[in-house]
């Protein structure tokens, strides 16, 4: 562990040492376009929110003078005698997320990067953008401060090229891009953007509607071209040298060039490798396999995020949240034992006493001291309605601040409790802590901020701040005066889950929950497990899945712990998260019965299948034997023609996705042309494979596949989507014409086969989001809490999702999601209990007049409407309720109050606000 | 060697049920996170002086633009 000669338990990251340090230093968080001082923070919001000294650039550490900063530090953590320390520690299980490393800037060279100060990475420019960024989020360039008039992004830097090594795609650089290109449109909305692109690969969840909306809402131009280079031009701009898909070689000007650069693996790769002995697949990324993607070479150890292989964000956290449950099923039976609970003195019961206030005020540091007058704001507390104890301190989140609020709470009997510092946000917690160690409930607190809303945004107005502060304390004194202890509650929880689908993603989930020791029923509608997996013979890196799924489907029946229904569906489901009751109806023989489950939670695994559509390329779809769907494809090449494939083959990307039926990218289906292009060219090496596309999105490691289709003579050709191939019937055969780009021709071709990419669509999600009360998207898809940081919970609490029900995605993906849904629902199960946050609604059912308003607007189904004495009344769910005020704010009667935020003494508030007017 | 955050869930005890997560960036502090919720002890090691890696430094987020901290 390397020093950071700063003392975390007294840093109060006030800045005042920075100020004071005279070196500089280039901003590595600013990507080096700016400059701070060895001793600094990176961000305000670091964790911890401690600061250090870069000891390579400190003139103390390198040249033994200085120590301005020592006596400066007003709470004296500054400590220069911390040595390097190795700390050996045992474990039982290691998960890999070192993340990802920079594409070098050899490669860089030839767009003039290093050459050229206004040609930027994707990452210097996402700095740039970035309002705590050096220019506060002026779009400014670098050479001479101007504002840019043209931009250009350039796709695949780094990434899809064999130059540098880098024969994969990063998967992200076409979002990131997009995002960048619409956020630069907002800070500038007279600069011009291009995008060069190869192809563009947004092929995630509503991703296209993004690139939809750049190009119609916010000008931003895409053109498809190989850019050769950038060279200095003129004065100050930049030229840019593309060619485009008709074989023409142009030249544009612009000021400003951003490198979408990808994502290389990790720097410390190989050592990682060598260290923990796991191996490393040829770009120097972890090497997995399709059926295990998150497990190394090295048993119990685990990998998750980029260095899996390049990924987006949701992919990175469900893998994250997927290897910590794998990682838990390998140590069941040492779960809770590393664990310390902290125990906590006999709560204090306050009823009957006298109100007895102390306020606290803040300086913390100068930061609020330095604008805000804490010893007058602290003198104005004196003698406000039921304040016995008011102070002021330096830093109250210190440790002796602590305890000197402990002591004094018990010396002057206090029972309600107001500080005026700094963020709720980051520093109730701590003090509501404090409170409960001095034997007082955690809800007769009341903080006030007066550093972000006075001393920070009326830094120059120290007047205005000073009686704003004395505003917000007057008011929460007035809040204080009316709070009462709230419970602390718990839910007890059914320790079993429910699966619904038996395809990989259930058959996934169920082992997964099974491994960490959960029971589980798994409910399949057909009489067979397996889904889709039953009819996908091989993976894209061509590995065949068939005894990989009869080893899944024997490990899932022969699980002690999981049962399985076949032939069987959900009819009604009752209760909230810990506590469901389901039924299922199932077919035994010709009769069907009804099942009755109790369990904690729920994963939805009902997959999907592939689109049958009716509209193809903007026409009917044509009858005919010959024109096939790619599934059909390769059922037909495993089945009985195995030895022998089609001469010749035209494959349609699109057809179906993207606007023709279904109005969104399947993700799946160019991956899916080139594994049956390649299987077709194997079997039969003379047989003519043309595949016509509009991007191909074969990202991550399926570039190297795609590489290889084109190696071995498989035709790819664009088409524009105002331009799409057409497919007659001539007799008996069928003809496929389409525009080639190249050639700048019309062709007409007769294939033996025509096999249309006609993508994915979700099966029966509408009838359980109908029973489940959860939402799906527009395209029918279940629709995930939050889609960066909760993609596979549902925003119905102890309700998950994986597999194609969520969206379309290949079998990796599949898997890697079906674990992080177990992990995530084996949460509440591990628990036995859901706590819930005492700020949760209440309904006094005697001014409720049943109108189930809360109900409807209830976004967390966490209002049900019951039947009391024959009368329509609602009620809370409080294992559900999220606390949000929603049903309170919108209650016509009143009925419903929020713990913690009473009518009462939200008014009592705003009263104490006007007092001040008055006089 | 790297720094190490300490979880808070428990002071120095040590037993093979614990996991050391190697890397502080988004993947390596949700997998912390949801390993804690499991009911294991954590060791999150992380080489810079913060965590949160990459994902800190962006601004907004595709395709919603919410913000990345």
């Amino acid at each position: 562990m390397r020093p950071r000669f700063i003392d975390a338990d007294k840093c109060t990251a006030c800045g005042l040492c920075t100020t004071y340090c005279p070196r500089h230093l280039q901003d590595t968080f600013n990507e080096g376009l700016n400059l701070t001082r060895p001793i600094h923070i990176d961000y305000p919001q670091a964790v911890p929110a401690t600061y250090y000294i870069d000891p390579a650039a400190c003139l103390h550490v390198t040249e033994d003078t200085c120590q301005i900063c020592v006596p400066v530090c007003r709470s004296h953590a500054i400590n220069f005698n911390q040595k390097p320390k190795v700390k050996k520690i045992a474990v039982g299980a290691v998960v890999l997320a070192p993340g990802f490393g920079k594409v070098p800037d050899s490669t860089l060279a030839k767009y003039s990067y290093g050459v050229h100060a206004d040609v930027l990475t994707s990452l210097e420019f996402e700095r740039l953008l970035n309002p705590s960024g050096p220019y506060q989020g002026n779009v400014l360039c670098l050479s001479d401060q101007r504002h840019p008039k043209s931009l250009a992004f350039i796709q695949c830097v780094g990434s899809r090229d064999l130059g540098c090594g880098n024969g994969y795609c990063s998967s992200v650089c076409c979002m990131y891009a997009i995002k960048e290109a619409m956020v630069a449109k907002e800070h500038d909305p007279e600069l011009d953007i291009i995008i060069f692109y190869m192809d563009m690969r947004t092929q995630g969840k509503d991703f296209d509607a993004a690139r939809k909306r750049a190009e119609e809402q916010f000008g931003i131009k895409f053109v498809r071209a190989k850019v050769a280079g950038v060279t200095p031009w003129g004065a100050k701009g930049l030229r840019l040298t593309y060619s485009t898909m008709d074989g023409r070689h142009r030249f544009d000007p612009f000021d400003m060039v951003v490198l979408s650069v990808g994502l290389d693996a990790p720097k410390d790769a190989r050592k990682i490798s060598k260290l923990l002995d796991v191996e490393l697949n040829k770009f120097d990324f972890c090497r997995t396999d399709p059926f295990h993607p998150l497990n190394s070479s090295q048993p119990g150890i685990y990998v998750a995020g980029a260095f899996q292989g390049p990924c987006d964000i949701p992919e990175s956290v469900t893998q994250s949240s997927a290897a910590a449950g794998i990682a838990a099923g390998l140590l069941k039976k040492q779960r809770g034992k590393g664990y310390v609970v902290k125990s906590y003195p006999a709560e204090h019961d306050i009823t009957g006493e006298d109100i007895r206030i102390g306020v606290f005020t803040c300086h913390c540091g100068i930061n609020i001291g330095g604008v805000v007058d804490v010893p007058r704001v602290d003198k104005y507390t004196d003698g406000m309605e039921n304040v016995v104890y008011h102070s002021e301190s330096m830093y109250s989140c210190s440790q002796d601040a602590q305890e000197m609020l402990k002591k004094t709470i018990k010396e002057h009997n206090l029972n309600r409790v107001v500080i005026a510092a700094c963020s709720p946000r980051t520093h109730e917690p701590l003090f509501q802590e404090t409170l409960k160690d001095a034997g007082l409930n955690r809800s007769l607190f009341e903080m006030v901020n007066i550093r972000d809303q006075c001393s920070w945004v009326h830094a120059n107005e120290p007047e205005a701040a000073t009686e704003k502060s004395m505003d917000l304390i007057r008011m929460a004194v007035a809040k204080a005066n009316r709070i009462q202890p709230l419970a602390e509650q718990t839910v007890p929880v059914t320790d079993k889950a429910l699966v619904l689908g038996g395809g990989v993603a259930g058959l996934t989930a169920a082992l997964t929950l099974a491994e960490q020791g959960f029971h589980c029923t798994l409910v399949e509608k057909e009489a067979e497990l397996g889904g889709n997996l039953l009819v996908i013979k091989q993976t894209i890196e061509g590995v065949g899945t068939a005894a990989t799924l009869k080893k899944l489907i024997s490990r899932v029946k022969s699980s002690a712990l999981i049962e399985v229904i076949t032939k069987a569906e959900l009819i009604t489901i009752n209760g909230f998260v810990g506590n469901f009751s389901s039924v299922l109806k199932v077919q035994e023989g010709k009769k069907t019965a009804e099942h009755t489950i109790d369990h904690g939670v729920i994963i939805l695994a009902t997959g999907g299948r592939e689109h049958k559509p009716a509209q193809v390329l903007g026409q009917e779809l044509v009858k005919s034997k010959q024109i096939i769907t790619q599934q059909e494809l390769e059922t037909r090449l495993f089945g009985k023609a195995k030895k022998r494939a089609p001469s010749s083959v035209v494959m349609v990307q699109c057809a179906g996705s993207r606007g023709d039926d279904l109005n969104y990218c399947s993700k799946v289906c160019c991956n899916h042309a080139v594994k049956n292009a390649l299987h077709i060219k194997e079997i039969n090496p003379e047989s003519q494979v043309f595949v016509l596309y509009r991007d191909l999105r074969t990202y991550g490691y399926a570039e190297e596949k795609y590489q290889q289709a084109r190696e071995k003579g498989v035709v790819f050709i664009p088409y524009e989507v105002d331009n799409k191939p057409r497919i007659t019937k001539k007799g008996q055969k069928v003809e496929i014409s389409f525009h080639d780009p190249l050639l700048q021709e019309d062709v007409v071709m007769q294939p033996e086969v025509i096999a249309l990419s006609v993508g994915i669509v979700p099966q029966g999600t509408e009838a359980l989001s109908k029973l489940l009360k959860v939402p799906v998207t527009e395209h029918k898809f279940f629709m995930e809490a939050h889609v960066k940081l909760r993609p596979v919970e549902m925003p119905v609490a102890g309700v998950y999702v994986c597999g194609l029900a969520h969206s379309p995605k290949p079998l990796n993906e599949t898997i890697v999601q079906a674990q992080a849904a177990a992990a995530k629902a084996a949460m509440p199960l591990v628990k036995g209990s859901v706590s819930v946050e005492p700020i949760v609604s209440h309904v006094d059912q005697e001014a409720c007049i049943g109108c189930g308003l809360c109900a409807s607007l209830c976004p967390y189904q966490a209002i049900q409407i019951i039947k009391v004495d024959k009368k329509r009344k609602a009620e809370t769910i409080v294992a559900s309720c999220k606390a949000c005020g929603i049903c309170a704010s919108h209650c016509p009667t009143f009925a419903i109050s929020m713990g913690g935020f009473t009518n009462e003494q939200i008014i009592a508030q705003i009263e104490a606000f006007g007092n001040s007017i008055e006089e | 060697m790297a720094k190490a955050v300490k979880n808070k869930k428990a002071d120095k005890g040590t037993s093979s049920g614990a996991v050391m997560v190697l890397g502080g960036g988004i993947a390596g502090v949700q997998s912390a996170l949801d390993l804690t919720e499991l009911g294991y002890y954590v060791y999150l090691v992380e080489k810079s002086p913060a965590i949160g890696g990459v994902m800190a430094q962006l601004d907004k987020t595709f395709p919603t633009n919410d913000c990345a901290l």
